[in-house]
């Protein structure tokens, strides 16, 4: 079975009180032309990741639009798990080796999937490097073929980039989250950006009582300043960083700092990055490191929507969804230029950008001394983010991409 | 109520962001990129930005402008670039060649910032536009307006701005028609005039209703 189960489904007219009845008439007039037109999604997971978070919410709301898509998720055993991994790490620059026998497993298992995957809708998008060969399968002028890449490709492995190339280059058009992560190809290549649900529970409207529970729970204090960064706890978020931002900070104002992403226990290099956060904190009463369960929406919803600033001080950044959330929440964020963040934060229009730790605490402590601009930096954020990185608008874009490849524009 | 012969055909249009070759990490690559970048290019960052980004009614008004204040901090020209207003063009080749002008005068006034690196690079991208129908039409002003009402941003846009250069007039589609059609030439100016840098789409289309409200009571 390679077919993906959807998690749950939000009716496409839910999103009407969102983004306004007109945006939902104008999805199901760009879907018209497509209707019962078949499209098949594959990437290598059905749950946890960005991307499984995505189709989960993409492809029933194409569903109400009368496009005939699957989701298929290709199978893999661990070695194909392993290598893949390898890949993905490296093409996102981190030193390694790759040996040949890497590449013969990675050839295998796509041969394998393509000998049970269907791989023949009108339309195949292939989410990510690990299903990538399965192009192997097209038949010449059969059907259109693009390729979507999540990852930060600015800096690949050498080795690894030119395997992946040669089976790139035969899709009709590659799609990526920042023209800094695109390559050199002989194939079209178009800006798609991640999308928040602002109906899910991690952006949803909450009840004040609920955030206030949390809170109390958590022993943040409500009445002072909240600088928050909600991130794993990983060397690239760079949260020791954070930290001395905020000590820099508290000079000048009375805040605390709350570090929250996922639990380390089952991740050797968070429980160590984990650590020398708690060292740095120096049991300061004014830091709450929180370790949240896998999957927490509510909780990070919650302490989103408490914070008065949020920070999100990425030394490297896929494109850094998190900051669309607080900016759907209409809060001020302080993030590092890195990544797709520059997409979403407009120096000055709809957050401020920073380029090191004094820059961090610098911008921190100019929007604590003039609230009224971060508040207008959060209206506007919030208004960048429904116009752009919001799920009805990832789906207006690719029924545009396949009308495109459908007129061959 | 005046009866228009031809209808007025509600489209909309989504774009895709295609990204180029080329990039710019000095002001004087900026110059070379803007000599050598498509018309599409051209029109992605000027006239779709201002779609895109119509919430923004202060201090922004084209990619080119944003860049230059932000990555390398020269406000002065950020200034002129942003004083270009697309309702001046009917062409992308005029425009593009006010661009070049005003970032070539800058870096031969002052060498010494023309080859200095800006924080972040400038991705030179550019709009694939598809176009379809939304299904309805007006023939009459009430009918206009209750079309209007409904529009999505990208469709007001695509009316109210982008029209500019399918038209190569100095008006859009909304104030063609009412014009043309319905001979309604002094509405047609007023909604000519409302200003897009000033106003958000939102606010832009509620300028206009009003601006028609106050015709009908005339009929």
């Amino acid at each position: 079975m390679t077919e993906a189960l959807l998690a749950s489904r939000i009716p496409l007219e839910n999103y009407a009180g969102v983004v306004g009845a007109g945006e939902i008439e104008e999805l199901r007039a760009l879907a018209k032309p497509l209707r019962n037109r078949s499209i098949e999604m594959i990437n290598s997971t059905a749950v946890g990741g960005g991307v499984a978070e995505i189709l989960n919410r993409l492809v029933p709301l194409a569903e109400e639009l009368d496009l005939s898509i699957r989701w298929d998720v290709m199978q893999g055993a661990e070695e194909f798990f392993d290598v893949t991994k390898s890949f993905h790490n490296a093409l996102h620059g981190e030193p390694y080796q790759a040996k040949p026998r890497d590449f013969e497993v990675f050839l295998s298992y796509n041969e394998q999937n393509r000998a049970t995957l269907p791989l023949d809708a009108e339309f195949v998008v292939i989410h990510d490097p690990q299903p990538a060969a399965l192009i192997d399968a097209r038949q010449p002028g059969s059907n259109h073929w693009v390729w979507r890449c999540h990852i930060d490709l600015s800096h690949p492995n050498r080795a690894v980039w030119d395997f992946l190339e040669k089976f790139v280059s035969r899709y009709d058009g590659a799609m990526f989250s920042s023209p800094e992560f695109s390559r050199q190809l002989p194939i079209p290549q178009y800006l798609f950006y991640p999308a928040i649900d602002p109906l899910s529970e991690k952006n949803c409207p909450l009840d004040s009582e609920f955030i206030q529970q949390v809170l109390h729970r958590y022993q943040i204090d409500p009445q002072r300043p909240i600088l928050t960064q909600i991130s794993r706890f990983d060397r690239l978020k760079d949260p020791v960083g954070v930290i001395r931002a905020y000590r820099i900070v508290k000079r000048y104002f009375d805040c605390q700092l709350v570090l929250a992403g996922g639990s380390a226990s089952d991740d050797p290099e968070g429980a160590l990055v984990l650590k020398e956060v708690l060292r740095a904190a120096e049991h300061d009463p004014d830091i709450k490191i929180l370790e949240l369960p896998a999957w927490a929406p509510l909780e990070v919803n919650a302490l989103q929507r408490a914070s008065t600033i949020v920070v999100q001080k990425s030394l490297r950044e896929g494109f850094g969804l998190t900051v669309s959330e607080a900016l759907w929440k209409k809060k001020p964020v302080v993030a590092s230029a890195v990544g797709g963040i520059p997409a979403q934060i407009i120096h000055k229009h709809t957050g401020l950008l920073a380029h090191s730790v004094e820059g961090t605490a610098y911008q921190i402590r100019f929007l604590l001394s003039h609230p009224e601009i971060a508040a207008k930096l959060g209206e506007h954020g919030h208004e960048h983010v429904k116009e752009n990185f919001l799920i009805t608008q990832k789906l207006k874009r690719y029924l545009a991409l396949f009308l495109m490849l459908d007129r061959r524009l | 109520m005046n009866l228009a012969e031809t209808p007025f055909d509600f489209v909309t249009a989504s774009y895709l962001t295609r990204i180029g070759n080329q990039s710019a990490g000095t002001l004087a690559e900026l110059l070379t990129g803007l000599e050598h970048c498509s018309d599409a290019s051209i029109f992605h960052h000027t006239f779709q930005t201002l779609g895109t980004h119509h919430f923004l009614t202060e201090g922004f008004s084209n990619d080119f402008a944003q860049w230059t204040h932000s990555s390398t901090n020269r406000n002065d020209l950020a200034e002129q670039l942003a004083a270009l207003d697309i309702r001046d063009y009917t062409s992308i080749a005029a425009l593009r060649s006010d661009l070049c002008r005003v970032v070539r005068d800058f870096c031969e006034a002052q060498p010494q910032f023309a080859s200095q690196s800006g924080l972040e690079r400038f991705y030179f991208c550019e709009s694939v536009e598809v176009t379809v129908p939304l299904g309805h039409s007006a023939r009459n002003l009430d009918e206009f307006r209750e079309g209007l009402t409904h529009l999505s941003h990208a469709a007001f846009y695509f009316h109210f701005i982008s029209s500019r250069l399918r038209l190569q007039l100095q008006t859009n589609d909304f104030s063609h028609w009412l014009s043309a059609s319905l001979g309604l030439r002094t509405l047609a100016d007023s909604i000519n005039h409302i200003d897009v840098y000033t106003n958000t789409l939102d606010s832009a289309r509620a300028k206009m209703l009003r601006l028609i409200d106050r015709e009908r009571k005339k009929v």
